[in-house]
């Protein structure tokens, strides 16, 4: 589930789901929904993500980021997307050794789209980066929220 | 942190006392309305950069500020490196050197509305705008670094535009002490196909009318006449300066507090100007600007080829280009002494006054012009700055009407269809690849721009010169 959010000057993306990873192909959604409708997008080429970061915060910074630099060098727009984060996190024993910096945090996704078309997705506006701004990795009564600001 | 406390200083200014980290004052320049308008978040982002090591004087915004990451959209802010004075990746943003790009036609209104249809598809065809646009021009990496390091000057050489355009441009077309081996390999990918691309949001080219003259004497120092026809280009960095700020934000935001620098918002990342990460960061934006001006000077020949096909006698000469997202090394007189200090303008515009060494010699009686891009089918503005500018905000201005309601609101209220038949009403016509991104840049989600250029006049950053109104507007 992601919904966008009002930024004075930018957009804002939100996602909650069960796990952290369907939180963040969620977000990867809410993304390419900036730019155009994402059932407009149709999955028929994949690329492969890895990213890594010290902690969950930063780990959704760098994933966005991928997707974002994917988008632009590839001229492709995404919406199917597959993620595994090592390790995951079940429990908040897990989030504490992760904290105490015992190893970093590891994004693997596959993700599926096509080439932009102009005619086809009309697409409105690019992302430029992913901020800070905003930026939160909560997990409630077992639900994951991601969200943050992506400058356009 | 408390609620910032606004004090009336004079009509058009206001002033925060520091408070809690804050190592300097706040001042805010614009008018009872404008004020009233900005929310407590751009006046907290003001005083968050004002608690930045080696700030100088205060951190302003001008009267078109309105919340950004970091620092406010609008926001200056000078730091003075041989005291601590740091770089800050957010007071510049992610899309480095952004700016508006101003040429005369030598047209008159009635030779472009014959032939007005026609020059709107020729631009809308010949630029390269929107989400997925390529330029035709692809560099390997050591046309890429010569690009980074030469800036307009390199696009000069490379066949767009001529000499004579140099002269017209902030430094001359070039930043000096580029360092392209700061750029890493994904900003430079980025970039590879971008070059002579207009790129999206609120990104345009405009075909437009002197409908004002203000000052008749600047005016035709800058070669203004009620009636003249202009073009102007509205685009920055691209790729590359996105992942620029990307890239270095990234390493900014982790080093900070090694350099004992407590964020008070992660996005205000910053190191020292004299640390290692400081100078790389230097480098590398200075790439994105001569990136931003090569991109301009490129979009400035295409724009002259399709003028050329459709007149002879069309002469696009430059007015002048300036950068709105940078941070520049100036000389600056602080309590009587001149000091170094890298003047930071996060959408904001430099305004020297006259006599500035960094003017041509035709400018230089009449001031620095500063080039205020409207909203969408809204007027333009081309001031001149003032010898008071720089005492008030180290020589700045506002740089366009700025954001007054978010994309997702716009959305909601506005279709594109409709603004483009309101637009057609006005004989505004208006061409874009996207009707979402036409609602999102509804001229109505926008400050006012007139409010907003009064305001910086009146409070003596710039003196108003001339108002453009658009005729034609491809949307990026």
């Amino acid at each position: 589930m992601w919904e966008h959010f009002a930024h004075q000057a930018d957009i804002g993306i939100r996602a909650t789901a069960a796990s952290l990873s369907s939180a963040f192909a969620d977000a990867a959604v809410a993304l390419t929904a900036i730019v155009t409708e994402p059932k407009k997008v149709e999955p028929l080429e994949c690329v492969k993500i890895e990213c890594d970061a010290e902690d969950e915060e930063l780990l959704f910074v760098n994933w966005l980021n991928s997707i974002i630099y994917e988008m632009a060098v590839g001229k492709m727009l995404f919406s199917k997307f597959g993620v595994k984060i090592d390790p995951a996190p079940s429990d908040n024993s897990n989030l504490n050794i992760r904290r105490c910096g015992v190893e970093n945090l590891k994004l693997f996704a596959t993700i599926w789209g096509e080439k932009i078309d102009q005619t086809k997705h009309s697409p409105a506006v690019e992302p430029k980066a992913v901020t800070y701004n905003q930026l939160s990795v909560k997990e409630e009564n077992g639900k994951w929220t991601v969200q943050c600001v992506i400058d356009v | 942190m408390a609620k910032p406390q606004l004090k009336q200083v004079s009509e058009y200014c206001w002033q925060i006392e520091p408070f809690g980290r804050m190592r300097v004052p706040g001042v805010i320049f614009a008018d009872n309305i404008l004020i009233n308008d900005m929310d407590e978040k751009t006046l907290t982002q003001v005083c968050n950069v004002a608690a930045l090591p080696g700030i100088v004087k205060a951190s302003f915004a001008m009267p078109d500020a309105h919340m950004g990451y970091g620092f406010p959209i609008g926001g200056v802010a000078a730091f003075d490196p041989e005291n601590g004075g740091v770089i800050s990746g957010g007071g510049i943003g992610f899309d480095i050197a952004c700016g508006v790009r101003t040429f005369h036609t030598g047209l008159s209104e009635e030779e472009i509305i014959s032939v007005k249809e026609k020059l709107a598809e020729s631009l809308f065809r010949d630029i390269p705008a929107g989400v997925g646009s390529t330029g035709n021009i692809t560099l390997n990496t050591v046309q890429l670094d010569n690009m980074l390091a030469g800036g307009a000057a390199w696009a000069v050489e490379k066949g767009f535009g001529t000499k004579e355009d140099l002269d017209f441009i902030e430094e001359g077309g070039c930043a000096k002490g580029a360092n392209p081996s700061k750029v890493s390999a994904q900003a430079k990918k980025r970039q590879q196909e971008q070059m002579g691309t207009l790129g999206s949001g609120n990104h345009y080219l405009e075909v437009q009318k002197v409908i004002d003259i203000y000052d008749t004497q600047i005016a035709e120092g800058f070669g203004l006449k009620k009636g003249d026809c202009l073009v102007s280009v509205h685009c920055g960095s691209r790729g590359l300066g996105h992942q620029i700020g990307t890239d270095y934000l990234k390493q900014m935001a982790s080093q900070a507090a090694s350099y004992g620098i407590d964020l008070p918002d992660r996005e205000l990342a910053s190191v020292p100007v004299n640390s290692p990460l400081g100078q790389d960061y230097l480098g590398a934006m200075r790439s994105g600007i001569n990136c931003a001006l090569a991109n301009r000077q490129i979009l400035t020949e295409l724009v002259r080829r399709v003028f050329a096909k459709i007149f002879s006698t069309a002469q696009l000469n430059m007015l002048y280009d300036v950068s709105h997202n940078t941070a520049k090394m100036e000389e600056h007189k602080v309590d009587g002494k001149t000091k170094q200090l890298l003047i930071h303008r996060k959408g904001a515009t430099r305004s020297f006054g006259p006599g500035s060494a960094d003017l041509p010699p035709r400018y230089k009686s009449f001031g620095q012009p500063v080039l205020i891009g409207g909203s969408m089918g809204t007027s333009s503005y081309i001031l001149a700055g003032t010898s008071e500018s720089e005492a008030l905000a180290f020589s700045s201005a506002c740089h366009g009407a700025g954001r007054s309601m978010s994309r997702t609101a716009a959305t909601k209220k506005w279709q594109g269809s409709q603004i483009v038949k309101e637009l057609a009403e006005r004989r505004i016509i208006i061409k874009s690849r996207s009707m979402r991104g036409l609602a999102e840049e509804a001229p109505d989600a926008y400050k006012n721009v007139s409010a907003v250029v009064e305001a910086t006049a009146n409070a003596g950053l710039a003196k108003k010169v001339a108002k453009l109104l658009p005729m034609i507007c491809v949307k990026g």
